[in-house]
């Protein structure tokens, strides 16, 4: 692990300052992916800047009848808290289904946002890498590609998405919260802060230099069946191979999206459009201009059977 | 929460070649698993609290709580395994839950309540939890074993609590303590010599004495 500096923040605004202040420092809250990444050299900050301390911890009603879910609060406390286990369902099944009780503990509604790919070459620093190391090449394209991206993924990258919990949000429309160094705040559609690689895969969301993600806020519940689907190749404690975030009602109607298979969740409302009509035209639609390897096409496949899976359970 | 002005960082410039190995004898905080052949070393104060006492430590902020407190402390229970948060034998008690000590700086835990096996029980006064793995033959090499029981006594907590897991049929049910759910939740604990089954009968006994 390289050197760093360490100081614990006492303001959101002033935790925004440091990191925009200090070059080549970083947020650490759980620290479950900055850890593991910081021992493998992968990630190298030469300053932490601590937001443990924060008073972002809890989980607020909002006035639209939804809640707000502060960026500290920990992925145990998030899937078993009443409220979101009645109204959001799909967010706690995707939350249970991810890691292990000891990381769920620790992790962060924020840092699972942010947290990096698992592409075996992003982890390899023997390896070029056009996400750790711009302009060094995809080892992935044309290497070992089991795990990786099926559609959204670039010349330069085909690295996914890793996470559970982002997929529930897309499907929920969260929108994140967040604080600069000015105590400015915004607020970005789920939809649009994860983005996709195209030629600088290096720059995963729309974050900018400095900004920290103070909240994360859910509209109000939406009735249906709340699924969340994943297949992988253990039983439990294991990344998707594929996954499905779904609020599914009788008729078939419904919304979806997609864990995987992409570089962020990915849900598309011409594919819900055609769930009425099967697991297939939906499938087809949701993965219109994918790019498989040769290694990975079993997904599209997995991805159809799955949510054939999740449409004959709700209409049961 | 926890104030900045209880924290003194430290910059120290190592030495390189021969008197950085003496540093590295003389200072095991420097040890082995936390440092490499780098110029700069930071250091900071903190307080930890394990097993109920105190220890003021200066250290490497590079120090995982699995360093400080097998290396510093020389509580030696809690295993290294992976190191990357995969395997669980690390596995502590801070504040009531259980978390991977590789996974988190100790200069993060300033205060907090930090439990390890050699604080659940000693020889003669054995944790039931201990107990009930010595009875139903729940290991065989014992490497993992701390970071199981200290895995296996939060597991029960957090069923009691009602915290809900990926097995749990109904979410707005309180789930039950069967071999499945029991299963689910220690998935964060890996035993190479495949104890599992003995495990669960262990943590089965305790969960039924509880209850």
């Amino acid at each position: 692990m390289k050197s760093f500096t360490y100081e614990r923040a006492s303001s959101p605004a002033e935790a925004a300052a440091s990191v925009l202040r200090v070059p080549g420092a970083k947020f650490i809250a759980g620290g479950t992916n900055l850890l593991d990444l910081m021992k493998l050299q992968v990630e190298t900050p030469t300053h932490l800047v601590d937001v443990n301390g924060l008073d972002l911890d809890t989980i607020e009603p909002t006035e639209e009848g939804g809640l707000r879910i502060g960026a500290l609060v920990r992925n145990t406390d998030l899937a078993a808290d009443l409220r979101v286990r009645r109204g959001y369902g799909v967010l706690s099944r995707a939350l249970l289904s991810g890691a292990s009780g000891q990381l769920r503990n620790k992790a962060t509604t924020a840092g699972n946002l942010l947290q990096r790919t698992r592409c075996p070459y992003f982890y390899d620093t023997a390896q070029p890498c056009n996400k750790r190391q711009p302009g060094s090449g995809c080892s992935a394209i044309g290497g070992i590609s089991r795990q990786l991206a099926v559609v959204g993924a670039s010349e330069a990258c085909i690295a996914t998405h890793p996470g559970d919990m982002a997929v529930a949000m897309r499907v929920l429309d969260a929108n994140v919260e967040t604080v600069n160094d000015k105590g400015d705040t915004r607020t970005i559609p789920i939809a649009e802060f994860h983005r996709l690689p195209g030629d600088t895969p290096e720059i995963e969301t729309n974050l900018r230099p400095g900004e920290l993600i103070t909240a994360v806020t859910l509209p109000k519940p939406v009735s249906g069946m709340h699924v969340y689907r994943k297949v992988r190749d253990r039983a439990s404690y294991a990344f998707a191979l594929i996954s499905i975030a779904g609020i599914v009602q009788r008729d078939g109607t419904g919304r979806i999206a997609v864990g995987g298979v992409a570089p962020k969740p990915w849900r598309d409302e011409a594919a819900e459009a055609e769930l009425p009509k099967g697991a297939k035209a939906a499938t087809e639609r949701l993965f219109a201009g994918a790019k498989p390897t040769h290694d990975n096409a079993y997904k599209l496949k997995l991805t159809e059977r799955a949510l054939g899976a999740v449409l004959s359970e709700a209409r049961a | 929460m926890y104030g900045s002005e209880d924290l003194e960082l430290n910059r120290r410039h190592l030495m390189a070649g021969a008197s950085a190995c003496a540093v590295v004898t003389a200072c095991p905080s420097a040890s082995w698993a936390a440092t490499e052949s780098t110029s700069d070393s930071v250091t900071s104060k903190v307080s930890l609290t394990v097993n109920g006492t105190s220890h003021e430590i200066d250290i490497d902020t590079r120090t995982t709580l699995l360093d400080a407190v097998r290396e510093h402390l020389h509580l030696t229970g809690a295993k290294k395994g992976c190191d990357h948060g995969q395997c669980g034998a690390c596995t502590m008690i801070v504040d009531g839950r259980r978390i991977n000590s590789c996974l988190t700086l100790a200069v993060m835990h300033q205060g907090d309540a930090i439990t390890t096996i050699e604080g659940l029980g000693k020889p003669g006064n054995l944790h039931p939890m201990q107990a009930a793995f010595v009875k139903h033959d729940g290991y065989q090499c014992g490497f993992c074993t701390p970071g199981q029981i200290c895995s296996g006594v939060a597991v029960l907590e957090e069923i009691k609590a009602g915290i809900p897991s990926h097995v749990t049929a109904d979410l707005n049910a309180t789930s039950a303590i069967t071999a499945d759910e029991i299963r689910e939740r220690m998935s964060g604990n890996i035993c190479r010599c495949g104890a599992y089954s003995n495990i669960v009968d262990a943590m089965t006994e305790v969960a039924g004495r509880q209850a």
